[in-house]
């Protein structure tokens, strides 16, 4: 059996979690002190070594990442933090960096110094105000100790965190967007290669990592790549959070080995909300191919995820119950990846557009079976003929609902409208008088 | 002989040289240079890739998605598991590609995107200026499906809005392929229409409260591929396929830009910029594009005048009659005669004045600066410019290491050279310096230094610029370099020889760009008081003998003649009997008043004009001749190559001034031998250049400027592409995006007279003055730059000053101020 | 700082005034500073001119614009990409009912249709009439396992219902005060948090609680079976191979 493995989230019962006083009284900041007297390429090898892939969706092996940046460039070099969670139904790094926002901070330190970077940027969304005053207040106190700054703990070296407020686009979790954003920009996806470790921002070698990756780090420094390894698949090695939402009876965040399964992860969480059953769910968010019932037994690694024919992504496993039309939840991701196009490429702005308005008409009853094959082909249109990976992903709820509940999209035709109640879906679907004891 | 891996010898086959690779489109193989984008590949092979957002001379941005193609092989023995944009993807060695031709994948690809761009298109085709010319329905036809699956609504916006005055966006059917903006943000450096929103609310727009007012935004309506973008002038009146289209070369400046003349019913009806690689690429400036209506102003000279002897009023006369009348007078002057032929004439027009100032006039007083000029300057031209073969050109300009300008702003002088200054700029780090006054929007767009000089003392800075600004010398002393020298250095003493002897000490080879169309062509021609054609001194016996050959005559006037500023004096003073002038505006003349003295002053005036002007008013006898568009012929551009362009409009009775100069020589018994334009060219041709020895270059020293005291300013001035001239004339919607009349002046000028940045400045010269807004840059204390001819601010004839004079600076009156 | 915000946009000044822009410059000089490239700071600039008017005004854009010595279509067309900046005047409180799929399934489009009604707005991102409340969807926000989220002044509202977030909107509308569930321990106006968005700290990261419960679902459950992750073994060889340093 697959256990809970807290390490990011191990201090987050202390109410002063986010200070660096509770930070430094379990240790923290002690891989720094070990990361400094190591040389650089060593601290990369030891990430290579771990196995640790990008904890933002993609699943890039991290050292692999580093190990990209060009010896002979002379400009200086970057590392960048996206922060920018805004994948629906990722919600992990909001949390951690609001809980306990100095293991990122030690985890830039370390990663800048194993990168020979002397400037790191941290791009987090602007619609989180609490969580920037905590990390820009880490910041400050890791300054004022002197772990980032001038000669760091002594060693010489030096490394600025800025922290960077984005303003409200899904766009710019994508690396190169985030990039153009950085730089003041509308944040469009740009032409690679170049790769951003060879021309990233500013042009310059850059290595753009996730929150939860760089997070990572220090424990790995600390712990030996061997420690990490021990945790996790072979090729979907260490731990990371899975996310929770939706109809379980104790949504949240549950830190585990990767590999551990939905069935596990329910135990977990006190299981489907009491009297309801599990209908479908998101493995990592909703640019992955939702999954069903038929599916929790699958190790939640990369590996077995995509051989399932979906992505791990970040871990967001939305959960719905049977109270949940999935027409309505499909339009609804539509409608976002509508929103939330950049407008660069045409398949992404113009398909989605489209897409809303067909599911729109199949939600209230006026569709017909050519509108489901006109999604599929629109979805066909777009999948891989977008610029970016991010317009692939809004065909991911199109076509996996299309492919386990077609059905219920005819059953909205046939039926002249919907056939669910929404009000059973909400949080106090179940317990209606419980609402009105609110006031 | 060394041998080298390219050379092949005898039955061995050719080996590849090693920058080819050999790629496989659609089964056929092609061998293109390394770096080449698949889709040009394609193209080399006779495949055309749809496509919207690629553009060969903009960036590869890869956002429309329309050009997908198939990879099978990268070269590496693994395909590609998407298709994949061939605008943005290069070359690889044994890379196989399948097009929509081959691959059902590419054409699933490339028809869903199609349908894409169409479901939010308004499919107006019917009204839309584009139809019938649009790449968008060009390739929906080609490449797309008959019918649409698309049920829905389809975003709607009210229609157009205006990005400047002259170009207009009907955003419904824009297909945000970005061609516009990135064309105003990478080729002109004007980012001043940019994306708004996004997804598929995206529209292109402006600033709040800007305009799109770029010397080069008519590019965009070109090579937008729909009709999202389209011009206020030709808005709703024509369609493509009711045009005749000309071949044709811009007569506005002396870039030679190419372009295509479009007419219906004998009427121009729209200018497009031409495809010329080796010149201005496939751009042109909005005035290139859009100040043709000068020639059909109500003001146009459509028959001959004559002046009544009673009623002294001009009256219509018959071209037989009035001929015979200029003749006459022509005849009874000859020997006192000055030829003016003003900077705008056609090769070969301006070779029949030199010609028929010599033959029919006897005189070597002819010349074509309708501007100020010097004897330096002359024998500048003299000694290094007239009869020259092509040395530096555009492809020089972009490829050099650096590049010096004095005397010359291109953006507004020579705009599609400031293109290629920015050009080499943005893609080979081309580094641009400027002896001026100040920093031009033009310099900081094309990443220029400024060498800051107070007017007036660009000789002692050139002659000073390893001591004084060490980084540009250094930099024009790289190999290929090159000093470039605008016509108004040659008003500033010593400023040629300056750069003549800067060019000697760093090995740098210098050009000279004229700013008018017609200058360098008739330099060539001969249309100068020293110079014959080709380059010939009229000083040089053999020179005239060669010449007279030529001509069957038998001598030429062997002294050299008056120059315009003479002309003018000698007419004044009562030593000319006649002046025959063409294409002249008296106040382009250095001094206008002593200009209309003359006029009033000599007896008899002829004048071939297009338009009524003050010459005309003045004239005894006025002909009208024809347009550019109306009449074939050759400009020489600043580089000297010859840009031969044919006739647009063939309007009967509309003479070129070659066919009334020699009509007037045959009244007047003298046989020019030019029937027409070709018959020039080709006694041109085989005069060829001058070949004997050339005049010695000048030295001229500098003088001192002035010193200016507090209240005073040295003027720093140039005419701006767009203003107040008559070739610009029944155009508003180019007149709107004209820039503003403004005064540049430091901070610690603006102090001295008490003005605040963006308040009104009176400006003082000898003749009056303007009052325009201050603005405060960085520039030299106690100088001050004006446009020399914007709305409101015409140097010459407002203030009467020159550049490098004193003005007078001051508040306007304080009543003034509380009026207002 | 309760000046209507609703006042109309039209006759908006062209720049702001002298003493706005005096008040202003240094802060943009501070945030330019922060990057090795001036244009860096064109997202943060255009909070902070948020900050002064509550949304990024003609006067905004012109000060961004000038600060960089950009076009004016420049930050347009950046100021109209990110959907943080308001084009036009909003309320002190912006109240932003999460209505993407989880949030909206959970009972997010109950919540925002109850406002609608209760506040008697149509539009969305119409304010109401006493210039106190923005109502206007918002989109994921990163708090799935709080589901329903609302959130005012981007501070986190979690586990919303009809009647909560009633409640929520007209504390606001009385100038009661109304704490985030996870966030300081008093809500600041729109224009304060463009200020900390500009990157001007508040002073107030020390307030509020350090993770809600459902943050803490797998910690505590670890804890009480004794689940954690693996010790470091002994034979990690030290990787810290004396460094070149």
């Amino acid at each position: 059996m697959t256990t809970l493995t807290p390490i990011l989230s191990k201090n987050w019962d202390r109410s002063d979690s986010y200070t660096l006083d509770a930070y430094r009284a379990d240790g923290g900041y002690e891989a720094l002190r070990k990361a400094l007297g190591m040389d650089p390429d060593a601290i990369v090898d030891t990430v290579k070594q771990s196995g640790l892939r990008g904890r933002g969706g993609a699943g890039f092996p991290t050292g692999m990442k580093w190990g990209f940046l060009p010896e002979d460039n002379p400009n200086p070099r970057y590392l960048v933090v996206n922060a920018d969670e805004a994948e629906p139904g990722t919600c992990k790094d909001i949390p951690l960096m609001l809980a306990n926002p100095h293991v990122l901070v030690e985890g830039v330190a370390i990663s800048s110094y194993a990168i020979k970077s002397h400037q790191a940027f941290i791009y987090i969304r602007g619609e989180v105000l609490h969580v920037i005053r905590r990390l820009r207040n880490a910041i400050n106190e890791a300054y004022e100790a002197g772990l980032l700054g001038k000669n760091i703990l002594g060693s010489g070296y030096d490394l600025d965190v800025v922290v960077h407020t984005g303003a409200g686009a899904y766009i710019c979790g994508e690396e190169t967007a985030l990039l153009d954003s950085l730089e003041g920009y509308r944040g469009w996806p740009r032409l690679k290669p170049p790769f951003p470790a060879v021309a990233g921002l500013y042009a310059s070698p850059t290595v753009v990592n996730n929150v939860e990756s760089i997070a990572s780090v220090p424990s790995i420094v600390a712990n030996g790549a061997e420690w990490f390894t021990s945790m996790g698949t072979e090729k979907s090695a260490g731990f990371g959070f899975f996310s929770l939402s939706g109809h379980v009876t104790n949504p949240g965040q549950y830190e585990a080995p990767l590999g551990i399964t939905l069935r596990e992860l329910l135990d977990m969480a006190g299981g489907i909300r009491e009297g309801h059953t599990l209908k479908f769910w998101t493995p990592g968010g909703s640019s992955t191919p939702i999954f069903t019932d038929e599916h929790l037994d699958i190790p939640l690694d990369f590996e077995s995820v995509g051989e399932a024919g979906s992505m791990l992504g970040t871990r967001a496993l939305q959960i719905f119950d049977e109270t949940t039309c999935v027409v309505r939840a499909v339009g609804r991701w539509i409608a976002f990846y509508a929103h939330e196009s950049c407008g660069k490429c045409t398949p992404c702005r113009e398909g989605n557009y489209w897409m809303v308005q067909v599911l729109d008409r199949l939600e209230r009853g006026e569709g017909t079976e050519a509108d489901i094959d006109k999604l599929l082909d629109i979805c066909d249109n777009i999948l891989g003929r977008a610029f970016c990976a991010l317009g692939d992903g809004a065909t991911s709820p199109v076509t996996s609902s299309i492919k386990y509940f077609r059905q219920e999209y005819i059953d909205h035709f046939e039926q002249g409208g919907c056939p669910f109640d929404h009000s059973r879906s909400t949080l106090w679907g179940d317990r209606a008088l419980e609402t009105g004891g609110n006031k | 002989m060394t041998v080298t891996s390219n050379t092949s010898g005898g039955a061995a086959p050719a080996p590849i040289p090693e920058d080819l690779v050999t790629v496989t489109i659609d089964g056929f193989r092609i061998q293109v240079p390394e770096g080449t984008l698949l889709i040009r590949a394609a193209e080399l092979l006779g495949i055309q890739i749809p496509r919207f957002c690629e553009h060969p001379l903009l960036d590869p941005i890869g956002a429309c998605r329309q050009c997908l193609v198939e990879i099978p092989d990268m070269g590496n023995g693994r395909g590609m598991p998407k298709p994949q944009a061939s605008c943005t993807i290069t070359v690889m060695e044994g890379m196989v590609v399948n097009t929509h031709l081959t691959s059902p994948v590419a054409d699933k690809a490339q028809r869903g995107v199609m349908e894409f761009l169409l479901i939010n298109h308004p499919l107006d085709c019917p009204v839309c200026d584009k139809g019938g010319e649009c790449p968008l329905q060009n390739q929906a036809m080609s490449t797309g499906q008959g019918e649409s699956q698309f049920l829905d609504v389809k975003r709607t916006w009210p229609k157009p809005i205006s990005l400047s005055t002259q170009v207009l966006l009907d955003r419904e059917r824009c297909i945000q392929c970005t061609r516009c903006t990135r064309f105003a943000s990478e080729i002109a450096g004007d980012p001043l229409i940019e994306l708004m929103e996004r997804g598929a609310q995206e529209e292109i727009g402006i600033g709040e409260n800007d305009s799109f007012d770029s010397y080069f935004s008519g590019n965009t309506v070109q090579i937008c591929p729909v009709g999202a973008l389209t011009g206020s002038a030709y808005r709703f009146r024509s369609r493509p396929f009711d045009l005749v289209s000309t071949p044709s070369i811009c007569e506005h400046c002396a870039g030679g830009c190419a372009q295509r003349t479009d007419h219906r019913r004998g009427k121009v009806t729209r200018r497009l910029a031409g495809d010329d690689p080796e010149v201005n690429e496939e751009w042109n400036c909005d005035k290139g594009r859009w100040a043709f209506t000068y020639a059909t102003q109500p003001d146009r000279l459509t028959r001959p005048l004559v002046r009544d002897e009673d009623s002294r009023a001009l009256e219509f006369a018959s071209w037989p009659e009035a001929v015979s009348i200029a003749a006459q007078g022509l005849s009874r002057a000859r020997g006192r005669v000055g030829v003016l032929t003003g900077g705008r004439l056609t090769y070969e027009d301006a070779y029949a004045y030199a010609k028929f100032a010599r033959v029919a006039l006897d005189t070597n007083d002819v010349d074509m600066r309708a501007r100020p000029h010097s004897e330096e300057e002359a024998d500048f031209l003299a000694a290094r410019v007239a009869g020259t073969p092509v040395d530096v050109d555009f492809t020089a300009l972009e490829k050099a290491p650096a590049v010096l300008m004095a005397g010359f702003d291109p953006e507004d002088e020579s705009p599609t050279v400031f293109l290629r200054l920015r050009k080499g700029y943005r893609k080979r780090g081309l580094k641009v310096f400027s002896v001026a006054s100040h920093a031009a929007l033009g310099l900081t767009k094309a990443g220029g230094t400024l060498v800051p000089t107070i007017p007036g003392d660009e000789a002692r800075t050139l002659n000073h610029l390893e001591t004084e600004h060490p980084e540009s010398a250094e930099a024009i002393g790289r190999e290929g370099a090159i000093i470039v020298v605008g016509e108004r250095l040659g008003d500033v003493p010593g400023g040629l020889t300056a750069a003549m002897s800067l060019a000697d000490r760093t090995g740098a080879r210098l050009v000279w760009i004229p700013r008018r169309a017609g200058e360098r062509g008739a330099i060539d021609a001969g249309a100068l008081p020293g110079l014959l054609p080709g380059g010939r001194p009229v000083t040089d016996a053999e020179a005239r003998t060669e010449v007279a050959r030529s001509w069957n005559v038998g001598a030429l006037p062997s002294t050299v003649g008056r120059d315009t500023a003479e002309i003018i004096r000698a007419a004044a003073a009562g030593e000319l009997d006649a002046l025959l002038i063409a294409g002249v505006e008296l106040d382009d003349l250095p001094d206008p008043e002593a200009a209309r003295q003359a006029l009033a002053r000599v007896p008899f005036i002829v004048s071939l004009e297009l338009r009524a002007s003050d010459v005309t008013d003045r004239a005894d006898v006025a002909l009208p001749v024809a347009a550019v568009a109306e009449k074939s012929g050759t400009f020489l551009d600043w580089e000297g190559r010859h840009r031969p362009f044919g006739n647009a409009l063939q309007l009967p009775g509309v003479l070129s001034d070659l066919r009334v100069l020699s009509a007037i020589a045959d009244a007047m018994d003298v046989h020019l031998g030019l029937p027409d334009a070709d018959s020039a060219y080709r006694e041109l041709l085989e005069l060829g250049p001058w070949k004997g020895e050339r005049v010695p270059a000048p030295v001229a020293r500098p003088v001192d400027v002035p010193e200016p005291r507090a209240g005073q300013a040295v003027l720093s001035t140039w005419r701006q592409l767009l203003g107040t001239g008559r070739m610009e004339d029944g155009e508003p919607f180019l007149a709107g995006t004209a820039r503003p009349a403004r005064a540049y002046l430091s901070r610690t000028t603006a102090d001295e007279v008490g003005v605040t940045d963006g308040a009104s400045l009176r400006v003082t010269g000898a003749r009056g003055s303007v009052t325009v807004p201050a603005i405060v840059i960085d520039i030299p204390d106690r100088v001050v730059w004006l446009p020399a001819n914007a709305q409101g601010c015409d140097i010459r004839r407002d203030l009467g000053s020159h550049a490098g004079e004193t003005v007078e600076l001051a508040t306007p009156t304080t009543d003034a101020g509380r009026q207002q | 700082m309760n000046e209507n915000n609703t006042s109309t946009g039209e006759g908006e000044q062209e720049r702001f005034s002298d003493e706005v822009t005096a008040r202003l410059e240094p802060d943009a000089k501070e945030i330019i500073a922060r990057y090795p490239r001036a244009r860096s700071a064109l997202l943060p600039l255009l909070h902070l001119v948020q900050s002064e008017e509550g949304h990024v005004s003609q006067a905004g854009m012109r000060f961004c614009a000038d600060q960089l010595d950009i076009t004016l279509a420049a930050v347009k067309g950046v100021a109209t990409f990110y959907t943080m900046y308001r084009r036009r005047p909003g309320g002190d409180y912006q109240v932003g009912v999460c209505t993407n799929t989880l949030c909206a399934v959970m009972g997010g489009d109950q919540i925002f249709s109850t406002l609608q009604e209760h506040l008697q707005l149509e539009e969305n991102g119409e304010t109401t009439e006493d210039g106190k409340v923005t109502l206007e969807h918002v989109e994921c926000n990163a708090a799935c396992d709080f589901a329903p989220v609302v959130m005012v002044n981007w501070e986190f509202f979690d586990n919303q219902t009809p009647e909560k977030a009633k409640q929520l909107v007209d504390d606001l509308r009385l100038g009661n005060d109304v704490a985030p569930t996870r966030g300081p321990s008093s809500l600041c106006t729109w224009k304060q948090a463009s200020r900390v968005l500009a990157g001007f700290d508040d002073g107030r990261a020390g307030e509020g609680v350090q993770a809600g419960k459902p943050s803490l679902a797998g910690l505590e459950l670890a804890q009480e079976r004794n689940w954690s992750a693996p010790e470091p073994s002994a034979t990690t060889d030290d990787q810290g191979e004396e460094g070149a340093k």
